[in-house]
């Protein structure tokens, strides 16, 4: 990854999505090969579904974009549309049509550290801290202000204000994803990677998150997001890109419709 | 965010978890003072026995509960892979690391806090006049053993059989730092007491090293 400032980190409007390029990247486990050849632009503000077969590939390219693993060979960069960075508001819909890649700014990882959020297969929770307690933790490392609101906000919006004081552990899984989901939106994340963030909500969690996904959408954050083909959020998606076996078998592009990949991929679940 | 803030967040976290569940204290106490009293049973050793082989068997004492503490510090950041939301956040890789260090340090110290006058009592060995060199040799000891095992904990938490691996790399490595550390309590408890210089300096350069290597390389030790 290329950095072209740290000041950028100053500059990224409340309501820009962060694009993100992957550049033939590849990543092996030994001499197993989980990505190949992955091209991908996605640009800001747009709502990508990442779908595929169980190790397609999906997770290996989130961690890799979520800046937790580095590509084998090839190149990621999260970067800021020109657009975004005049402060000018990206709608989902016009994002991709307004956005140039020529013309966007890469920014530097620890930077982009910042602005980036994933939910995860696992909740990256401590189960001995409460709920609080594990919302005030990461809002502390992100440097948050107001941290007693944010938190109180996070915990009322997620439903689990009433469960502020008990430990994680004494909560149940879709109980424990929705405060991951509130962890990971607390400081206010413009690319949000989502790995099967829908695991254990139930009717009620699944409608809030779909709720809250479609207020990041509009908000202009970039959202992509892993799943099966029957999650109910996917039809918030602008894009659709197939993995198979470790390439993008097909993408619906930016400009592009996703129904007929999501339509194709539902008739075959 | 400052490394110093950060670390000082990821402390308070470390120390929270610990004693709200006593997880690592206890299981680590319990451990190292059944060391120090099996052998004070097994030999019943003369004061000049105490004074020649005691010190090796305090920091073997030390270094079991080191072992015994510093696994778990990143395996259970594996259980809900916490570590990935820490790495994620805005803040440096050493920051992690030294948080976790300064928790361990805290840690191992308390159990020779509790260690040290029960060893002093079994083995009748009188430190009232060499109590405050003791303490600086113990802390350089002790901060080579938990940067070290700190950093080797790091290393070995995605491994398949870290267990075994912990130990496996921890204790060459410690090796030199043990010597050390046992000569200048040596030097400590002789007849006539004295800060073996060359010791305490070897002590004060392998913190100096390690804590230094670990910085340099912070980046490869947490990367998966």
């Amino acid at each position: 990854m290329t950095a072209n400032s740290a000041s950028l980190a100053h500059t990224v409007p409340e309501t820009a999505g962060l694009g993100l390029s992957f550049e033939r990247v590849e990543k092996r486990f030994g001499s197993f090969v989980a990505l190949r050849d992955i091209t991908l632009e996605i640009l800001p503000g747009e709502f990508v579904a990442l779908l595929g077969h169980n190790g397609a590939g999906k997770t290996t390219l989130l961690r890799i974009a979520a800046l937790l693993m580095n590509p084998s060979s090839g190149r990621v960069q999260v970067h800021l549309a020109s657009e975004a960075r005049r402060g000018g508001r990206l709608q989902p819909s016009s994002a991709a049509a307004a956005a140039q890649p020529d013309a966007d700014d890469p920014i530097a990882p620890a930077t982009a550290k910042r602005y980036v959020g994933m939910v995860g297969h696992n909740t990256l929770l401590y189960d001995e801290l409460t709920a609080e307690e594990n919302l005030t933790l990461f809002a502390q490392l992100y440097g948050l202000h107001d941290i007693r609101e944010r938190v109180a906000r996070g915990l009322e919006t997620c439903g689990l204000a009433l469960r502020a004081g008990s430990a994680v552990r004494t909560f149940s899984r879709g109980m424990r994803q929705r405060l991951a989901i509130a962890r990971t939106l607390l400081h206010g994340p413009r690319l949000l990677l989502l790995d099967e963030p829908a695991a254990g909500l139930d009717r009620q969690g699944l409608a809030w998150f779909s709720e809250t996904l479609a207020r990041l959408r509009e908000g202009g954050c970039t959202v992509v997001m892993s799943t099966h083909a029957r999650n109910e959020s996917l039809d918030l998606a602008t894009r659709a890109v197939l993995l198979t076996g470790g390439r993008i078998e097909r993408d619906s592009g930016p400009r592009g419709d996703p129904r007929p990949i999501l339509a194709a991929l539902r008739s075959e679940a | 965010m400052s490394t110093a803030r950060a670390a000082a967040i990821l402390l308070t976290k470390e120390l929270r978890l610990e004693f709200r569940t006593r997880e690592l204290l206890n299981t680590t106490i319990i451990f190292a003072m059944v060391v120090v009293v099996l052998f004070s049973f097994a030999f019943n050793p003369t004061p000049e026995e105490s004074r020649r082989y005691g010190p090796g068997l305090l920091w073997i004492a030390f270094l079991f509960a080191g072992s015994l503490m510093l696994h778990p510090s990143f395996a259970r950041e594996q259980s809900n892979q916490t570590l990935d939301a820490l790495r994620m956040a805005p803040v440096s890789t050493f920051a992690i690391l030294l948080g976790k260090m300064l928790a361990n340090f805290i840690f191992l110290s308390l159990a020779e806090v509790v260690l040290v006058p029960v060893f002093a009592v079994l083995y009748n060995v009188s430190l009232a006049g060499v109590i405050g060199r003791l303490i600086l040799v113990l802390v350089l000891g002790t901060l080579g053993l938990v940067i070290t095992g700190t950093v080797f904990s790091a290393v070995s938490a995605h491994a398949r059989m870290r267990e075994l691996l912990l130990p496996l790399l921890l204790l060459p490595i410690l090796a030199p730092l043990l010597i050390a550390a046992v000569e200048a309590t040596v030097s400590l408890l002789a007849d006539e007491p004295v800060l073996d210089r060359t010791w305490t300096t070897f002590l004060a350069g392998f913190d100096i090293v390690f804590l230094s290597a670990s910085w340099l390389l912070c980046d490869f030790l947490l990367e998966e």
